[in-house]
């Protein structure tokens, strides 16, 4: 019989997952091009191209390979913009014209796990985002990045609460902004925090300018990198452990619960 | 009962001012019932049905669908009902037969048998050779009908369909017509709003007039006709629409008018009957100037202008 079975949230969860696990599937080249193009860029020109134009020197920064610096900034800007292209920039679409969003919201589920659910499968993207990035350090720099596990436990736990962090930025700017208003916030929002995210330099040697170390802690990208730095290139000066899984938790506090409750308010009336 | 609406109250938060959208609707839906909802823009039908398929939360009142409070089990209620909104929701991404297929897992009903159900209602709502369409490669009307099929889908025990023929042609419209009244076969209870009163008229066992967030009468479309509207229609065009005072007095006094009132061209005569009525109105309006007269059956149109002292369509 097909009759619907009640009170089974978890598998309405589920069938969300696998709905968005097909509509990625269709777009699995236009991600991966979306993912790789930046940190191919950058690598490129910064770490093969410069070394040969130059007088044959390495950029060094904080005692490694410009490198070994970029490769954990590239993972986390790689998140961040995954998680963004993930979950704003269809829920802007789904909250606009088409209002589709309440196809999804007629779940038999709460309201709340539908936005959850979206933050979990982009936290899936995200981190598969990282893993594709991770293979370009290996093959373009001209001198190879040094790359070591030091803790498993920690990799792990920065990768998916790194992941979860981007995928609620997502839902935050997704669900408080209007569609045409997206390219803006890339420009007022997204770019300033790469840019000061630690993504190019270690947090620590910020602290010549003493004033912006202590102002990019608001920042979630920072301990995005900084985390990855710690868990992939421990010969780098980082932050603490302790203060990164404390910057991830918090930042994925805020904005989820910011983006939740903005979800919420623009679904029901 | 299948919904049951009580006291229901939606004042929007307004900018500058609060907006009273529903005032004080009870309502009971019988299970099997094609109930319509009719009303002209602004009347609050797509805030009652929001709130009944919790899309929104209501100032004060209850609703219950299948007897499940839609405020304190939203996730519960929603299993019972299915909704086909205002605006086209069909998932943009999936094809049209994954949107049945996904559909179907949602409400957690097992992958072989959603693909079978999916199947079926492509052929149900002869969307057979579209099941690998994408929505936006589907004319409005087709479109409407997968939103159907999708909402039952689930065999919801009531489907709630908001102005299902805005911007359909006229072909669509009927086709949807047809999809909706085989429906009742499998039991299905349908609440629609619409302000055709044709729709109404052709579709709906029961129907609440609904005007300003109220409801304004309910009956059947034959009792509403003959409660509020059994009256025939007269519309007199006078060259002279000034001088109709003593004109009025004088259709008032015959027995078969049941009021006569001014309008900006001439008048209006609701007769209770049209025989022998006709030669009095015509000698009468005659000094006035007539120059056109026009006899509408009884009609919801008519109730709701009796009700309202406005048209339905403006
Ligand atoms: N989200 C909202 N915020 C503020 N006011 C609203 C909102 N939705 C509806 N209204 C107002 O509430 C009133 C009732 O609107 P509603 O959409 O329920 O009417 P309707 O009968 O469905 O009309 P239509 O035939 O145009 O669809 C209107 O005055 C409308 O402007
Ligand atoms: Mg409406």
């Amino acid at each position: 019989m097909t009759k619907a079975r009640t009170g089974r949230p978890l598998a309405a969860f589920g069938a969300l997952m696998l709905r968005d696990a097909r509509v990625l599937s269709r777009e699995l080249i236009p991600f991966a091009v979306r993912v790789i193009m930046q940190p191919l860029l950058f690598l490129f020109v910064f770490t093969y191209l410069f070394p040969r134009l130059g007088t044959g020197s390495q950029m060094m920064v904080g005692g490694g390979s410009f490198a070994t610096v970029l490769l954990p900034g590239l993972m986390a800007v790689a998140i961040m913009f995954t998680g963004i292209a993930a979950v704003a920039l269809p829920l802007s679409g789904e909250f606009g014209i088409t209002r589709e969003i309440d196809d999804r919201v007629m779940c038999p589920l709460p309201v709340y796990a539908v936005a959850l659910e979206k933050i979990c499968f982009a936290a899936l993207q995200c981190m598969l985002a990282a893993l594709l990035v991770l293979p370009l350090a290996y093959y373009i720099p001209s001198t190879p990045v040094a790359l070591h596990v030091s803790s498993w436990p920690v990799f792990v736990a920065v990768l998916i609460l790194a992941s979860l962090v981007s995928a609620a930025l997502g839902l935050a700017i997704g669900s408080s902004v209007q569609p045409r208003q997206i390219g803006l916030v890339f420009s007022i929002v997204v770019i300033p925090i790469t840019f000061l995210g630690c993504v190019y330099y270690p947090w620590a040697l910020l602290s010549h300018v003493r004033w912006l170390q202590v102002a990019v802690l608001v920042n979630p990208i920072v301990y995005m990198s900084e985390g990855l730095r710690t868990a992939l290139t421990p010969g780098m000066p980082h932050m603490p452990t302790l203060a990164i899984l404390a910057g991830l938790l918090l930042s994925f506090a805020l904005l989820g619960g910011f983006g939740l409750r903005s979800f919420l308010r623009r679904v029901i009336s | 009962m299948i919904v049951e609406i009580t006291a229901l109250h939606k004042t929007y938060e307004g900018k500058p001012d609060p907006v009273v959208a529903v005032a004080g609707i009870d309502l009971a839906v019988e299970p099997g019932q094609i109930f319509g909802l009719l009303g002209p823009n602004g009347a609050g039908k797509t805030t009652t049905i929001s709130i009944c398929t919790t899309r929104a939360l209501p100032t004060s009142g209850t609703v219950t669908i299948s007897g499940v409070d839609v405020v304190k089990h939203p996730a519960r209620a929603r299993v019972s009902m299915g909704v086909v909104p205002q605006y086209n929701t069909l998932d943009r991404s999936l094809t049209v037969l994954e949107n049945l297929f996904f559909h179907c897992r949602y409400f957690g009903i097992g992958a072989a048998a959603a693909r079978s159900r999916s199947q079926a209602l492509l052929e149900q709502f002869q969307l057979g050779e579209r099941g690998k369409s994408f929505p936006n490669q589907l004319s409005g009307g087709l479109q409407q009908r997968v939103q159907i099929a999708r909402a039952i889908a689930h065999h919801p025990a009531v489907l709630f369909l908001d102005e299902p023929s805005a911007g359909l042609d006229p072909q669509s419209r009927i086709a949807m017509w047809e999809a909706v009244t085989s429906l009742r076969k499998e039991g299905i209870t349908v609440v629609l709003t619409t302000h055709y009163m044709e729709e109404a008229d052709a579709l709906c066992d029961q129907i609440a007039i609904v005007d300003k967030g109220r409801i304004l009468a309910l009956g059947s479309p034959d009792e509403l006709k003959h409660r509020h509207g059994a009256q025939t229609r007269l519309e007199l065009k006078l060259r002279d629409a000034s001088a109709t005072g003593s004109l009025l007095s004088a259709l008032r006094s015959m027995p078969d008018v049941a009021t006569a009132e001014p309008t900006p061209e001439g008048l209006r005569i609701f007769a209770r009957q049209l025989d022998g009525l006709l030669p009095p109105v015509v000698s009468a309006a005659q000094a006035a100037g007539l120059r056109d007269l026009t006899i509408h059956e009884p009609s919801l149109e008519t109730v709701f202008l009796a009700l309202t002292g406005r048209e339905l369509r403006d």
